[in-house]
């Protein structure tokens, strides 16, 4: 992240205005006593122990991970989850710069800031996870493993991370007013956000590619030759419902900054949305049961994992799809933020039941997490939410900054 | 240079840079991929389950641990309670026996299998791992290398036999442990394994691999009745070093039969040979409607201008 006050001289006013939103000191620190604060410090204060013993003790200290069950929530949630709940910035980027759908663009820079806060802090996640995290350019300049499936994922993600940062900059220098720097920056726009596509439909596939080396490990109802596919298209559902899910709240939470957009248009928006989740989750239905219908297994889905994979199908893909299509038909915006939420769960239960619940299904030694695993997980999504909310406050993300009104970016 | 000419420069300029990463990608891809070139001189062992006693023996454990420098096994050889259950390989125990009750009545000798890394010719975690650390060697063993391992535990999530184990108790150099043939130390120099020398009932052959197939096929041939008509590890998952004959079905043994005789770094080969062309293709095509939109959305704004005009003088 680019560091905000650097390269400025640092007057009290600038830090008052930029750093403590025109408030002094005191005023801003008196403004951050919330209840919402008082949970999140909790998380940190509990957080930072433990991360204190993983990094002197061994990720063994703290985790239940074990030689039967090398990944475990780490893994499935920090890295599969984030990556494809991050899947929001490059749709909605494509969608505006690519597609010419002007009429989302007040949805660009949320979505694109919440995808790079998710691929940063997919590599805090990994920094828990790997056994020598500082070893992680080593695939990128030591040692080349091209055969590995997840050396596309860590180049993937390496680069995204830097095309997300790009689209970034014209915002962080409008904040800060450096008017050529952030012309500059635009005319980089074009090109990350053409990257950005490409990199992100190749490596959401990616994630899923990860487990075709482990035919004998994955249940066979999971297990299939369109785990890549069924990746990118679950990550398109589970990004346009993260759209969804955090338009709404930002729109509900930072009132001030979005007055200026009409509640009619924005309700606008999301019904828009919601017929686009309709129709990608109809998709992702489908192409679940063609791929047992391909593998042919049918007989599999009358034993336990098979009502379980019907929970994770129907419940978590079909039933969203018709609740966005009714929401969708009635003009109910509040259906179509259910039906967003549910499956942006729906993809998260899909993320664990490859990465972790139908892993290793026939290992006698079953993964469950420790709490602490947990616990770090809920902490890397709490610096999240803490630094969008840092940024959101400063920054024209959901604003446009009145200078470059009517600006195309 | 106007605007829209040198946003073009500028995307097609990524479009070609990205193709060539997918041109470079391509040839790597293709070199790298883990197909052995079949060293026929290449080493393995034949293990005869049929012969092993374990119970009061298990020398090829002890001797593992010391080859290994690993602390000394941890319950004696006399201790029978260690087969009450089945164990694996640890970070500081490559191989183990195991005791599995015979399928051919309970009157029968249990049987005793030994396990350890299976050496596969396509091994699965070296074609997982993304900075090379494990390596099919041409005598035959797969070694490690610690000094590039990022300890992101792939290997281990590839392994069909659940072999690699990690120290996750060791916060500053975290290693995969796993059996290498005893390479570094013997089998480079043509020397037997360490377990392979102390086994009393020379329950294992070190030798050629393909001297070991035929003699393990004579042996079949020798006593039908004894061995079952299999040798496992001859085409299992592309072909191990490590193989077994058996008096019993081999699943009935640990040794499972359902992983097929391909290799399994063909499984994901596809979709990698597939990912350069993507990188060729996609920029290509992104970038194309990334102008195609550009230039649509410049005519609107002029024929929106045209029409103000118009406008303009009807009102005069
Ligand atoms: S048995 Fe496992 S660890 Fe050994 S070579 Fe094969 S895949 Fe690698
Ligand atoms: S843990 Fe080490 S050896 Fe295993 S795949 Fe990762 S980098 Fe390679």
């Amino acid at each position: 992240m680019a560091a905000p006050s650097i390269g400025r001289p640092a007057g009290s006013d600038w830090v008052r205005e930029k750093i403590f939103l025109g408030m002094t000191p005191r005023e801003y620190v008196r403004s951050l006593v919330t209840p919402g604060n008082a949970v999140a410090a909790v998380i940190l204060a509990v957080g930072l122990p433990i991360t204190f013993i993983r990094f002197t003790q061994g990720m063994g200290a703290v985790s239940n991970l074990s030689d039967a069950n090398p990944w475990g929530v780490w893994i499935a949630f920090d890295v599969l989850c984030g990556v494809a709940l991050a899947a929001g910035g490059f749709l909605t980027g494509g969608a505006v710069h690519l597609f010419g759908m002007k009429e989302y663009k007040p949805l660009v820079r949320p979505a694109i800031l919440t995808g790079f806060l998710g691929y940063a802090l997919v590599v805090v996640g990994l920094l828990f996870d790997l056994g020598r995290p500082w070893r992680l350019p080593y695939p990128m300049m030591v040692s080349l493993g091209t055969t590995s499936v997840l050396f596309e994922v860590g180049w993937c993600v390496a680069l995204y991370l830097m095309c997300q940062a790009v689209e970034m900059l014209p915002p962080v220098f409008e904040w800060l007013g450096y008017k050529r720097l952030r012309q500059w920056a635009v005319g980089l726009t074009a090109g990350a956000t053409v990257t950005a596509v490409v990199l992100s439909t190749l490596h959401q596939s990616s994630l899923g590619a990860l487990f075709l080396i482990a035919p004998g490990k994955l249940h066979p109802l999971w297990y299939t030759m369109y785990l890549p596919v069924y990746f990118i298209c679950s990550a398109i559902g589970g990004g346009i419902g993260m759209i969804i899910f955090e338009s709404s709240l930002s729109h509900s939470y930072f009132k001030e900054q979005t007055k200026h957009h009409p509640h009619g248009e924005f309700d606008k928006l999301t019904i828009g949305l919601g017929k686009a989740g309709a129709v990608v989750m109809y998709m992702n239905f489908l192409l679940r049961w063609l791929g047992v219908a391909h593998d042919n297994r049918w007989e599999l889905l009358t034993t336990g994992w098979g009502a379980w994979w019907l929970v994770e199908v129907v419940g978590f893909i079909g039933l969203p799809c018709l609740v966005y299509l009714w929401g969708y038909r009635k003009d109910n915006v509040l259906a179509i933020r259910i039906a967003a939420v549910w499956s942006v769960i729906g993809l998260i239960l899909n993320r664990f039941n490859v990465g972790l619940i139908a892993f290793n299904y026939t290992s006698t030694e079953r993964y469950v997490p420790r709490w602490t695993e947990i616990w770090v997980s809920v902490m890397i999504i709490t610096i999240g939410v803490l630094i969008f909310r840092w940024m959101v406050n400063r920054m024209p993300i959901l604003l446009q900054h009145p200078d470059y009104a009517g600006d195309e970016h | 240079m106007d605007p829209s000419r040198r946003q073009f420069l500028k995307t097609a300029g990524v479009a070609a840079a990205a193709a060539a990463a997918g041109i470079v990608a391509k040839p790597l891809t293709a070199e790298a991929n883990v197909h052995v070139e079949a060293n026929p001189d290449r080493f393995g062992v034949l293990t005869d389950t049929t012969l092993c006693i374990g119970l009061n023996c298990r020398r090829c454990e002890i001797a593992c641990a010391k080859e290994n420098g690993n602390p000394p096994i941890d319950t004696p050889p006399e201790d029978e309670s260690v087969f009450d259950h089945l164990r694996r390989t640890h970070e500081n125990q490559f191989t183990v026996v195991n005791r599995y009750p015979n399928p051919h009545g309970a009157d029968k000798h249990p049987i005793y299998v030994k396990k350890q890394c299976m050496h596969c010719d396509e091994p699965a975690c070296s074609s997982a791992c993304f900075v090379k650390a494990l390596r099919k060697t041409k005598e035959g063993p797969v070694v490690y290398d610690a000094s590039v391992c990022v300890g992101c535990r792939y290997c281990m999530v590839a392994c069909p036999f659940d072999i690699p184990a990690y120290e996750y108790h060791n916060p500053t150099s975290p290693k995969v442990r796993k059996c290498t043939m005893c390479y570094a130390t013997r089998t480079s120099l043509g020397r037997k394994p360490a377990c392979v020398e102390a086994c009393p009932k020379e329950v294992m052959t070190f030798g050629k691999r393909s001297d070991l197939i035929k003699l393990a096929y004579e042996k079949i041939q020798a006593d039908p009745v004894r061995y079952e008509r299999h040798l496992y590890g001859e085409h299992e998952v592309g072909g191990t070093s490590w193989m077994f004959l058996s008096g019993a079905p081999f699943e009935k043994i640990g040794l499972p039969e359902h992983l097929g005789d391909v290799g399994l770094p063909e499984y994901p080969r596809n979709y990698l040979s597939a990912a350069p062309l993507v990188m060729a293709i996609w920029p290509a095509l992104w970038g194309g409607l990334y102008m195609f939109t550009k230039r649509r959305d410049e005519l609107e704004k002029q024929e929106k201008e045209k029409g103000h005009e118009t406008h303009d003088q009807e009102e005069k």
